[in-house]
């Protein structure tokens, strides 16, 4: 992978954004409040649209909770980045977590979902088709 | 054939309802009167029913050397003291509880044996003693008897739930849970909790769900399949379910149960070739 470096660091409300290679990835930490939310999104969709990122990577690996409102970020900030054209994948879910999103019925479909950040890098560089279908 | 010396249903017969009086009261006495299981009106019923039950089997039976609980007589009394066991046992009351219960009626048979005796006979208060004695050895035996089954079936359950989902890696990135007879919520979470985790312990991307061995299939069941497919779908894998027999098929069709967004597969083989594929093995005869 020819890495161009990474090309910036935003710090969105504390959350670290990191675009490598034309794709922008963001860390949830599990600490978010909902402002913080908010502005993390902000500041996500502004970083795809000025880097003309061609992919998206949100790690949720630090999530060790969700309740709906957690639920519903997550698949809004994906379909956000997709809209703008970026394919958007999101990695690193708990099994506890998958379990609770299923439970409330939040079942993301449409968002597409890798096992950890380093194979969804190696499915947008590659331009791979997706692991888990997303209908 | 009542024999003529039968003092256990002449004792029974010359004052019943004060030996019923003394039983009930030997049984508060002695703890095993548990009024927050069974109600006292029950406990009333119960110790009549059995008492009853032994008044009139005791005028047939033979008490002495040739005492036999398996004879026919007894048949209305071991029946009576079922009933009384099982309802007891599924409020929750102790094996020991349940014995206090019976012997606690010998303090009101003996007293009136004794009275009968009259107080020539100084020796019937040091039997009654060792007897209470004995008795409660033979009762706590029979406690820890039931406590050490107790665990035994505990270890044996817990066991059976661990079995009961193995997950194991099939190849590299492919996980596969084979699943045997029937698929209840409690297992069903077992299995989606052990899928998962395997999933990120072996960085699986494909987990096959193999439902061969599962009896049936019903709604309940699909709901359960449904909801580890979704959950191995968040985790970033692809969930294949396979063993859709004809039979399983026709049997979700006709329940009205979708599948969607799930990919199936007829066996295990055809799932594993799924599994190959996605990941891009191939392999020599395929």
């Amino acid at each position: 992978m020819d890495t161009e470096g990474v090309e910036g660091v935003l710090h969105a409300g504390g959350t670290p954004i990191v675009t490598i290679t034309g794709c922008v990835i963001v860390a949830i930490r599990d600490d978010l409040d909902d402002q913080s939310v908010m502005h993390l999104q902000d500041e996500l969709v502004e970083e795809v649209a000025r880097r003309g990122a061609r992919g998206v990577i949100i790690d949720i690996s630090a999530l060790e909770i969700v309740d709906t409102f957690a639920g519903r970020m997550i698949g809004s900030m994906a379909q956000m980045a997709r809209m703008m054209n970026a394919r958007t994948i999101l990695v690193g879910m708990r099994p506890a977590v998958a379990m609770t999103l299923v439970e409330l019925g939040m079942t993301l479909v449409g968002v597409e979902t890798a096992l950890n950040a380093d194979k969804a890098m190696n499915l947008i560089v590659n331009d791979l088709p997706p692991v888990a279908l997303a209908q | 054939m009542a024999s003529e010396n039968n003092v256990l249903a002449e004792t029974l017969q010359s004052d019943f309802e004060g030996i019923l009086t003394g039983w009930l009261q030997a049984q508060a006495r002695e703890g095993a009167k548990r009024t927050d299981l069974v109600s006292t009106r029950e406990t009333e019923k119960q110790s009549r029913d059995l008492l009853t039950a032994l008044a009139r089997a005791s005028r047939d039976a033979v008490l002495d050397d040739g005492f036999d609980f398996a004879n026919p007589v007894w048949d209305q009394v071991r029946e009576t003291l079922e009933e009384i066991t099982e309802s007891r046992t599924q409020r929750g009351v102790s094996p020991t509880e349940i014995g206090v219960f019976v012997t606690s009626m010998k303090r009101p048979i003996f007293e009136r044996l004794r009275s009968k005796i009259g107080p020539e006979l100084q020796g019937i208060e040091d039997m009654w003693n060792v007897s209470r004695v004995i008795d409660q050895l033979s009762l706590y035996a029979i406690e820890s008897l039931v406590t050490k089954r107790e665990a035994v079936i505990e270890r044996q359950q817990s066991e059976m739930t661990e079995v009961s989902a193995p997950v194991v890696r099939i190849w590299d990135r492919i996980v596969t849970v084979p699943l045997i007879g029937t698929l209840d919520s409690f297992r069903a979470q077992t299995v989606m909790e052990n899928l998962l985790s395997a999933i990120v312990q072996w960085e699986a991307e494909v987990a096959i769900i193999d439902i061969t061995g599962v009896s049936t299939v019903d709604t309940l069941v699909a709901q359960h399949l449904l909801k580890t497919a979704a959950a191995v779908r968040l985790m970033g894998a692809q969930c294949v379910i396979c063993g859709i027999s004809p039979k399983i098929a026709q049997t979700i069709v006709n329940l009205g149960v979708e599948l969607p967004n799930v990919t199936t597969r007829i066996d295990l083989q055809s799932g594993l070739e799924y599994a190959f594929k996605r990941i891009g093995v191939s392999v020599d005869g395929h």
